[in-house]
């Protein structure tokens, strides 16, 4: 069985693509380093669903398979870096170092890895992005477009906390209703139920003496 | 009677026993099991009761569909958070007398799941556990060991006394508490009757339990 030529997709045709078919919509291409170079588009939360539903229904694209959403949590960032500068001390211009500070604040972000079953390619990965992490975690939801996505943005509900809107059924999916964190958020904090662990190492060791100092 | 007067008499084609003894043998012969499994655990288990490994031969044949009509759970498989509460309301609508085995090592501990942030760190925690079987999963040789050690356990019981069965002594609970969905955790994390270590502070084994391994009982 011969198998379909992967068709490697340029990221920055399909993103003047959009442009030129979705008009106002901003798009950043987000780089991937690794040798997969698998870059990703990231999409404004105003226009999202209007490009999802491009990136479905174009004729040469085609992406009529979502086959994987999911989400990550990007905790507030500082960056430190030295940065030469010149500067005239005592009437002598002299180089010196200074540090520089660049905070970026945290966000929320859901993933999308789309395929076409009809022309055989892809993915192309798409992002959006929360404003923060805490209070303004809304997000377009692409169920409407993709129905695949709606198990999955339950998931990333349940798990992440991004609250996605225009989805048929947001409900918690794998926890319990009245369960209030988001366990695969960075900074979830889990119960203190590690007083018996036999072969504890590392970080469970750490919570293990954790656990036996609370019960004292 | 001595042993040996009862083999002279069984040569001699008079049987004797004890009401004891046919109690037990009567109990020990016929525990069917709760048609109940989790995860893949529940795969073998299935394949201890098939006709290569024939789990009918010991006389669990009758995998009961109802708690009503079971004596043995096997906890084959990974416990959840979400799942636990149902198991134990399971275990309390079996009749006495009943029997728990925890099967795998996630029904012990919770396994490669132990850390996650939703999975019960063994049933045990819940309910009371007559035999542990360690595998990930145990092989259906292991299930069966597992059965014959618990039909051991029934054998050796006397129906007086300290050493009686739980369900004979009326001050041993028959019910134990289901646990409630929290905000944070399941609502007891454990009851403390039945997960009790003690913890033992020593430099060499940074994570010491009690003496005789984890349950005090």
């Amino acid at each position: 069985m011969r198998r379909a030529p992967r068709v490697k997709m340029d990221i920055e045709k399909i993103k003047s693509a959009i442009e030129a078919a979705v008009p106002g919509a901003s798009i950043q291409v987000v780089l991937n380093g690794s040798p997969s170079g698998q870059h990703s588009l990231l999409l404004d939360r105003e226009h999202a669903r209007e490009v999802a539903r491009f990136l479905r229904d174009d004729a040469e694209l085609r992406l009529d398979y979502c086959s994987n959403a999911t989400g990550v949590d990007w905790l507030d960032r500082e960056i430190t870096e030295k940065v030469k500068v010149k500067k005239l001390v005592d009437g002598v211009e002299q180089e010196i170092e200074e540090v520089r500070k660049t905070r970026t604040p945290g966000y929320l972000e859901a993933v999308y890895h789309l395929y076409s079953m009809e022309k055989k390619h892809g993915p192309v990965v798409v992002r959006m992005r929360t404003e923060n992490r805490t209070d303004r975690v809304t997000l377009p939801s692409l169920t409407p477009v993709w129905r695949s996505a709606e198990f999955q943005e339950r998931e990333i509900f349940d798990l992440y906390g991004i609250v996605f809107e225009g989805h048929p059924d947001l409900r918690r999916i794998l926890m319990w209703d009245g369960f209030e964190d988001f366990p695969m958020r960075r900074d979830y904090v889990e119960p203190n139920d590690y007083e018996y662990e036999p072969t504890a190492h590392d970080a469970v060791l750490e919570k293990a003496k954790a656990a036996r100092a609370a019960e004292g | 009677m001595d042993q040996q007067l009862r083999t002279e008499l069984s040569r001699q084609g008079i049987f004797t026993t004890t009401l004891e003894e046919l109690y037990n043998w009567g109990r020990k012969s016929s525990v069917w099991p709760l048609t109940f499994g989790l995860a893949c655990c529940a795969i073998e288990m299935i394949a201890t009761t098939m006709a290569r490994y024939d789990l009918a031969r010991f006389g669990a044949e009758v995998f009961r569909p109802s708690p009503r009509q079971a004596d043995l759970m096997i906890v084959a498989g990974t416990v959840t958070k979400k799942m636990a509460p149902q198991v134990v309301r399971l275990y309390n609508q079996m009749p006495e007398p009943k029997y728990v085995i925890a099967m795998g090592a996630c029904a012990i501990s919770g396994g490669p799941f132990k850390q996650g942030y939703n999975v019960l760190k063994g049933i045990d925690r819940y309910i009371p556990v007559d035999v542990h079987i360690p595998g990930c999963p145990p092989r259906p040789e292991a299930l069966m060991d597992a059965f014959i050690t618990l039909q051991k356990k029934i054998e050796s019981q006397s129906l007086t006394g300290a050493e009686r069965p739980r369900h004979l002594d009326p001050d041993e609970p028959s019910e134990f508490v289901v646990p409630q969905y929290g905000a944070h955790d399941l609502e007891p994390p454990k009851n403390v009757k039945l997960w009790n270590i003690t913890l033992k502070n020593t430099p060499n084994a940074p994570c010491a339990t009690g003496e005789d391994g984890h349950r005090k009982d």
